[in-house]
């Protein structure tokens, strides 16, 4: 077993890290936390004194909160069913023998690496575009009108953006999960007449249950806090704007920094709750 | 009989799949096809697939007109400077908690993934004022230091996974052999390692390339990487097609190629080896 003298080297090799990632973490939370309770308008006197609970008050009576609480939940919603019903059709085709498995395999991950700020600026421009766009041109030829898809169906056309990035990933972790699916007790079920759905619903899903569960959990962290794919395409307008966005305006564009503060409080609450349980399965793993 | 069917199987999946993926690529072909095409070709109705004119001319006038250079080598400063400082800072802490495990590992992991969970719109203006009172605002350090951070985790995580599959035993024989903890890591762990450690700076490198958050708030004309000179392309510019494609496709083809190497890597990477 380990020896004193390592021990000690081994809580002085963790050191470095542990500190840094404390500072980072609680440095700035403490600040968020002590704003929040201020009167803080940095174009229009600063630090003003205390404000009690006014802020928290004010964040959440605004007309603007509510909606945006609904803008997030449907973003979020709408993003994690889209790619998980088409991630697990995708993982179970890609598991099927096919010529070219690699390569369709890379076509399918690609738009994950593609940067935030490109997919939204190309969506927005040589696709969405109700003059000039590849959707315009394709509703003309069908003799349809043109979509204005940022402006009248701006949370959708929001959705199917970020839905492409993330699809890649639900597909990539399903993809995982069913190649580790029992080969023999399917062929058991096959042969004992059990049809494709039963098979898909007794066997495959139940199989897939913590895939899913992880990818649910993880995009939901990622998505609670889309950013630029809204700042590039509508800008928070058209009904678009989400929490996060909603935080940004009160903290850099109105410069109403207590505000804010209070918001990001809310915010940080908020992905606590999906983080107690993510960190529940991975913490489970960590047993093993 | 039941080769014929596998074979005809075989082709259906193979047509499907191929159509499935083509569709998902779409967007990034046609991206590529169309910064090749002068500005009128761009928007012609019926669009033109292959058969235009092929021009390299939008991508010497983005070059000359913004300076694409100085952008792309922020990226690669921030990027690369972020992994590196964070490999540096997470190796020895892997390593660590991968051989010489205590009580309280798992609750220090588990706390590190914790701190990659806070929503960054929630500390935005106290990194902002900090920024402004240590004189990093709109530098490359600042953001390689913030990259680093809140990249940490996931390094931190995807070491520790890689580290605790390299046998301990090997460890002891060479304990046992007298060896002392610097050659331990030196001869023995380091060989065993660099895999994983090549996977991790892949990886990170990548999620750093694309951080969209902090590159946009924090920069200015200065430091701006290319996720900020790409946002600086929505209206008007974005309306020049051909050049936008081809601001997109040099922003993205590095990525691309990398991130095609790290496909394997990546469900480790971002599951916090959740799922292997």
């Amino acid at each position: 077993m380990a020896t004193q003298q390592s021990r000690s080297a081994a809580r002085l090799m963790m050191a470095p890290a542990v500190i840094l990632l404390l500072g980072w973490m609680l440095v700035p939370l403490i600040m968020t936390l002590w704003f929040s309770f201020r009167v803080y308008l940095p174009m229009r006197g600063g630090d003003q004194g205390w404000a009690g609970l006014d802020n928290y008050i004010r964040f959440v009576s605004s007309s603007s909160f509510w909606p945006s609480i609904q803008v997030t939940l449907i973003i979020v919603g709408g993003v994690l069913a889209i790619t998980i019903v088409f991630g697990i059709m995708l993982a179970l085709l890609l598991d099927q023998p096919m010529w070219g498995q690699g390569i369709v395999r890379i076509l399918v991950i690609a738009p994950f690496f593609v940067m935030p700020t490109v997919s939204a600026l190309v969506w927005k421009n040589i696709f969405m575009d109700p003059v000039n766009g590849l959707f315009a041109h394709l509703w003309k030829f069908f003799g349809a009108t043109p979509v204005e898809w940022l402006s009248q169906a701006s949370l959708q056309s929001i959705i199917m953006i970020v839905s492409w990035q993330w699809l890649p990933f639900a597909t990539l972790i399903l993809l995982t999960a069913v190649q580790s699916l029992d080969g023999e007790q399917m062929e058991a079920a096959e042969m004992d007449g059990a049809p494709v759905h039963k098979r898909f619903w007794f066997l495959t899903l139940p199989h897939l249950g913590r895939a899913i569960t992880i990818v649910v959990l993880i995009q939901t962290i990622f998505l609670l806090s889309i950013f630029a794919e809204i700042f590039v395409t509508t800008g928070g307008a058209f009904g678009t704007r989400t929490l996060t966005y909603l935080i940004f305006q009160r903290v850099l564009e109105s410069q109403n920094v207590g505000l804010g503060s209070a918001g990001g409080v809310y915010a940080i609450i908020l992905a606590n709750i999906v983080a107690i349980f993510l960190m529940r399965i991975v913490g489970k793993n960590l047993d093993k | 009989m039941a080769r014929a069917v596998t074979t005809n199987r075989k082709l259906i999946n193979t047509l499907i799949a191929w159509a499935i993926g083509l569709l998902i690529f779409f967007p990034i072909l046609w991206t590529i096809l169309t910064s090749f095409k002068t500005e009128a070709q761009a928007i012609s109705d019926p669009p033109v697939f292959l058969f235009f004119d092929w021009t390299l001319e939008n991508y010497s006038i983005v070059q000359e007109r913004s300076n694409y250079m100085r952008f792309l080598w922020n990226s690669i400063i921030i990027a690369g400077g972020s992994t590196v400082l964070g490999l540096i800072v997470a190796v020895p802490a892997a390593w660590s908690m991968a051989f010489v495990p205590s009580k309280r590992t798992k609750d220090i992991l588990l706390w590190m993934l914790s701190t990659k969970m806070l929503p960054a719109v929630g500390v935005l203006y106290p990194i902002y004022l900090i920024f402004i009172e240590l004189g990093i605002l709109d530098t490359r350090a600042g953001l390689v230091i913030v990259l680093m951070l809140i990249n940490l985790p996931i390094i931190v995580w995807m070491l520790y996974t890689y580290f605790k599959e390299i046998p301990g035993e090997i460890l002891e024989a060479a304990r046992m052999d007298g060896a002392s903890l610097k050659d331990e890591i030196l001869y023995v762990l380091t060989p065993m390692a660099v895999p994983g450690i090549a996977s991790t700076l892949l990886l990170n490198f990548i999620l750093a390339w694309n951080e969209a958050f902090w590159t946009l708030n924090l920069t200015a004309a200065k430091a701006a990487p290319l996720t900020a000179f790409i946002a600086s392309y929505s209206s008007p510019e974005g309306l020049f097609y051909a050049k936008l494609s081809a601001a997109s496709t040099m922003a993205i083809a590095p990525i691309l190629v990398l991130g095609w190497f790290s496909q394997k890597q990546l469900v480790r990477g971002l599951t916090f080896g959740a799922v292997k």
